[in-house]
């Protein structure tokens, strides 16, 4: 199963609709409720982390049996230093970030910590691509 | 403890319908920064926060928080009620601060919250 979601980056009030329809797919799916969360929070960080600094972009979902494999990719300005983005409290988030409740350092770490594979490609001035799978239970398949 | 006693104990204003009234909470964490709920929260939770748009509406939903309680006698937007009607949350308001609002919880018996498993 694949879904597409446009992220806009004009509508803070939309931040975070692309990774409520996903949660509530995957629900339907009848995924379990540890692995929808855990879905669900790595992209939610992932997109807001995309409005808050791209100004939106897109994200591909894809549920298989193995896993859900999720890509979100932006037109945004990059990240210059990605170790330093990793590191928990650093961030380069504007003021419009905390008047959304993020924007602290905790993004990248979060969507770590939930997925079971986090790949970011990012070029300065190009945009950043973000993949993030998630491995179903019992699913013995590793990661690409 | 029931979430109708946390709306007694906080002497709050329910905004939504009653659907989760008799659920039991075992924990409750208190914040603004969104990206702490999502680290740090457990399951039978009520979150506290002075965060008041629809992003505290999506990260309880990403969490499967199903209470949120506003602080500091904050107004909620019709657009958020919906929202959480909409995903069967509860939304409560307390014109008590966050710090009052906590105290009062974890004095009426609500002593669990989420904590870092590590450094």
């Amino acid at each position: 199963m694949k879904l597409h979601f446009d992220v806009p980056g004009d509508d803070l009030s939309l931040a975070g609709k692309a990774s409520s329809e996903l949660k509530k797919a995957l629900g339907r799916l009848g995924i379990d409720p540890v692995t929808i969360k855990r879905t669900a929070v790595a992209m939610y960080e992932a997109e807001i982390n995309m409005v808050i600094h791209a100004h939106g972009g897109s994200a591909d979902a894809e549920i298989g049996p193995a896993g859900i494999d999720i890509r979100l990719q932006d037109s945004g300005p990059g990240i210059p230093d990605l170790d330093m983005a990793m590191q928990e409290g650093y961030s380069t988030a504007p003021e419009a970030a905390r008047e959304l409740g993020f924007g602290a350092g905790m993004g990248l770490p979060n969507m770590k910590r939930n997925a079971d594979d986090l790949r970011i490609e990012s070029t300065v001035g190009v945009g950043t691509t973000v993949t993030i799978r998630i491995t179903l239970p019992g699913s013995t398949t590793k990661a690409p | 403890m029931k979430v109708s006693d946390i709306i007694q104990t906080l002497d709050g204003t329910l905004l939504t319908g009653d659907a989760n009234l008799d659920a039991e909470i075992s924990s409750a964490c208190g914040a603004d920064l969104m990206s702490d709920v999502m680290a740090f929260v457990k399951d039978h939770v009520v979150l506290l926060t002075g965060l008041v748009n629809p992003q505290a509406i999506r990260t309880a939903e990403m969490m499967d928080i199903k209470v949120i309680v506003f602080v500091r006698g904050k107004t909620v937007t019709k657009d958020m009620i919906d929202e959480a009607t909409s995903n069967g949350m509860t939304l409560v308001a307390t014109r008590f601060s966050m710090f009052i609002a906590c105290g009062k919880l974890y004095e009426a018996g609500i002593r669990s919250g989420g904590m870092r498993e590590r450094y």
